[in-house]
């Protein structure tokens, strides 16, 4: 099985990668009992610390913590170098392509995207035409999913750009490897990724309305409930910002403004976790109790950043996916260096006939869906399964998109009651978090996620994935 | 800081001072009935409890009769009643959660544990280990979030709302146990004049001072019998002793100089001017007046104390 996948670890003849040759040794030669140990410390530790995710609540069990494996994924320097240029390029036409739907749509005019295709969109936010933002950023905040296939090449899966969350999850795995196996970082020259929260900051304070000299951010998070509440409250901390829930904040002449025991202070820069629909009460969702009422009309008045902006959906969506290496071109006049994995748009006639007729080949989602929800893996599936999702495809094809099944790299992997020592091949994904402010920054690497599971695709910490710590090794 | 903030953590300082307190009164009402006395003595002892957090009737809702087992069960293990030991850490927690990021890890694992701990005893247990367990186990673990807090936090506006809070829970909780207590031992708490003390009252006013940590203190102090206007001295108007109305109010006054912001001066004003009282009180004329009547007003002005710091701090209008 091993063979038809890219293994990160060993070549295709079963050899040792080079840059995995120092990590090798030393697990080889560190006795099984040692390795359990840490393995169980390393639970204890975020346990007690509360690293967890999923609901918050009374009932153990609600609070579930997001499995981590010790053995890392290693991506050698001149592979993140190409990888960096990549996503610059991709990151850059993402925020051109939003300054370009909101302002002229030069690329609707030139009939490269379908005009329906955006501006029916759900996600496409009228209220945002015209409203110039800061520098022209949009997704100040993009966590893009790659995963590698075939003989190693890698692709962009989806593009996220409205509320990213796991880079906590990318700076704890960092944390607790060093604290585990501090010896494994006097072999390796591991790039840091502990300073993401100085990068956003700085970032989050380039971007501040103009004429602002010593902008005031603050992290608006739904509140203790959400799932990633932890991430809120550790960048918030890290950033020695002000967490804020909507109830904090209040608008008076067009300006939003904190309650704090000294009265009302100004805010400048709000890095949001709330989706865009809950954000203003009286411009979205009206029931919204997680709101600021009158944040739009301040937003649109340029008296306060949101990172992200509002209605970057528009461009993370997966029936504008397609479009993007076309955006690259248009906006760049560049060659697109990351790929897409090639996709079929089931609303497309041909594209649907092709699909119906391979689906037990095909993967086949939601184009609104996020989170491994309402996704079918044609061979995973069961028939009956296949059945159902051919039943819904047919009533709303314009729903769905198709791609083929990608053969998903994988990596040696602790696993209960697996052989070979507990180590096992499992899939695994990559999500860089790239900010975009004056200049574009990222740290090197980014939050590997693992499909646990033997044979699963699906590496979301809501379907049984898991994490590791990722190095990028300098030199 | 974010009033919000504020607030969770003024609020995390009360609740986790309230168990506390509930439970040194808890304490000492059970030590009061274990000498010999009367079963329906006894029992009007317990349901004295109840009438001072008014919680009659909700408790009359739920159980049939007032007696010991019915009374420590509702007031520690019921999470029905929103005044129980239970229900207390579980709001000391989830205040805690909510600002976890403004509290060192100390104070915020120190904080959980408690609740967590909590959580595993069942009220059984509780009853056939020795409910005095029990009340030193919530003093302790008290006293360890209290230790850690001030031990790893900055001392900055957070540290203070932490302070104010606890202080201002623990001079009503005093003024309660005190009237409580004073009302049983003393007939109708008109403590004006001094009674003879026999064997029994010393082991009651024992039981009040130590409920209070203060046995040691009154010998220390006084170095002479206990009576009963000594210990209202002792607990009013002591400003060393930590758990007295005027120490609490000392410190009040001081918090809400530091926190001051351009609306708190009322509040400032009517702080000071409770602390002048209890400063420059005589433990005879607060007799005189009558105990009960003395330490109503003191609850209702710390109730009026808090309502301000609410309104000036905590949730200000837009």
């Amino acid at each position: 099985m091993s063979a038809n996948f890219y293994n990160e670890m060993y070549d295709a003849a079963g050899g040792l990668r080079p840059y995995y040759r120092d990590y090798a040794d030393w697990l080889a030669a560190t006795p099984p009992e040692r390795i359990a140990r840490k393995r169980a410390e390393g639970d204890i530790a975020f346990h007690r610390v509360g690293i967890t995710f999923a609901v918050y609540g009374e009932e153990a069990g609600k609070e579930r913590l997001i499995p981590f494996d010790i053995i890392p994924r290693i991506i050698p320097a001149p592979e993140w170098q190409a990888l960096q240029a990549g996503l610059r390029q991709r990151v850059r036409t993402l925020n051109a392509f939003l300054h370009d739907i909101y302002h002229d749509q030069e690329i609707l005019r030139a009939g490269r995207i379908p005009r329906e295709q955006v501006l029916n969109n759900a996600q496409f936010r009228p209220e945002m035409m015209g409203v110039d933002v800061p520098a022209g950023i949009y997704a100040h905040i993009a966590g893009v999913d790659l995963v590698r296939a075939g003989a190693g090449e890698f692709y962009v899966l989806e593009d996220n750009l409205r509320v990213p969350s796991g880079v906590s999850y990318m700076i704890e795995d960092r944390k607790m490897m060093m604290r585990l196996f501090p010896e494994l970082f006097s072999r390796h020259k591991v790039a840091p990724v502990q300073h993401y929260p100085d990068l956003l900051l700085d970032n989050l304070r380039t971007v501040a309305p103009q004429g602002v000299v010593d902008p005031t951010v603050v992290v608006l998070t739904p509140g203790a409930y959400n799932s990633a509440y932890f991430e809120h409250t550790f960048l918030a901390q890290q950033m020695g910002v002000e967490l804020v829930e909507g109830r904090d904040l209040f608008v008076k002449d067009e300006i939003v403004y904190m309650r704090t025991t000294q009265g009302p202070q100004r805010v400048d820069v709000i890095y949001r976790r709330l989706d865009d629909d809950f954000l203003d009460p009286l411009a979205f969702r009206a029931d919204s109790m997680l709101g600021v009422p009158g944040l739009l009309a301040a937003y649109r008045a340029g008296s306060v950043t949101l990172a992200n902006a509002i209605g970057t959906g528009v461009a993370d969506d997966k029936s504008i996916y397609p479009y993007v290496p076309e955006m690259v071109r248009f906006y760049l006049g560049e060659e697109p260096l990351l790929n897409n994995v090639p996709t079929w748009m089931l609303r497309k006639p041909d594209d649907l006939r092709y699909a119906l007729d391979h689906l037990p080949e095909l993967v086949v989602k939601e184009v609104h869906g996020a989170g491994g929800y309402g996704m079918l893996v044609g061979p995973a599936a069961t028939k009956r399964e296949i059945e159902d999702f051919r039943a819904r495809i047919v009533a709303a094809p314009e729903k769905y998109i198709a791609q083929p099944t990608l053969a998903l790299s994988s990596c040696p992997t602790f696993v209960d009651g697996a052989q070979f020592g507990g180590v096992a091949p499992r899939h695994l994904d990559l999500r860089p978090f790239v900010l975009s402010g004056k200049s574009i920054e990222m740290v090197p690497g980014g939050l590997t996620r693992v499909a646990l599971r033997e044979g699963s695709l699906v590496v979301n910490s809501s379907q049984g994935g898991g994490t590791k710590d990722t190095w990028v090794l300098e030199n | 800081m974010l009033s919000r903030t504020a607030d969770h953590l003024y609020w995390m300082a009360r609740y986790t001072e309230r168990a506390e307190n509930l439970a040194r009164l808890l304490d000492v009402t059970h030590q009061m009935s274990l000498v010999p006395q009367s079963v329906a003595t006894e029992n009007q002892n317990w349901g004295a409890i109840l009438a001072l957090n008014s919680l009659e009737a909700p408790f009359g809702a739920a159980y049939d009769e007032v007696n010991a087992e019915n009374v420590l069960r509702f007031m520690v293990a019921d999470p029905a009643n929103p005044s129980s030991i239970h229900s207390c850490l579980r709001a000391a927690r989830e205040n805690a959660h909510a600002v976890r990021g403004t509290l060192t890890a100390e104070t915020w694992e120190s904080c959980n544990a408690t609740w967590i701990e909590l959580r595993e005893q069942k009220f059984e247990q509780i009853l056939s280990a020795g409910i005095g367990e029990f009340f030193d186990w919530v003093k302790l673990r008290s006293a360890l979030t209290r230790g850690v807090t001030f031990g790893t936090m900055l001392q900055d506006e957070a540290l203070n709302f932490i302070r104010l809070g606890g202080m201002l829970e623990r001079a009503d909780n005093t003024a309660r146990i005190l009237d409580v207590k004073y009302h049983v031992l003393h007939g109708n708490g008109n403590g004006a004049e001094a009674g003879e003390e026999g064997a029994t009252d010393f082991y009651q006013w024992g039981a009040l001072l130590r409920s209070l940590s203060a046995f040691e203190v009154y010998r220390k102090v006084y170095r002479d019998a206990i009576t009963p206007a000594r210990v209202a001295e002792l607990l009013m108007l002591r400003m060393d002793l930590p758990r007295s109305l005027h120490a609490c109010a000392d410190r009040i006054v001081h918090i809400l100089d530091e926190v001051a912001n351009g609306q708190s001066a009322e509040t400032g004003r009517r702080a000071g001017m409770l602390h002048a009282q209890l400063h420059y009180a005589r433990i005879d004329d607060v007799l005189a007046g009558g105990l009960h009547e003395y330490l109503t007003d003191f609850m209702d002005r710390i109730y009026d104390l808090g309502e301000g710091i609410g309104r000036d701090f905590l949730v200000p209008a837009g």
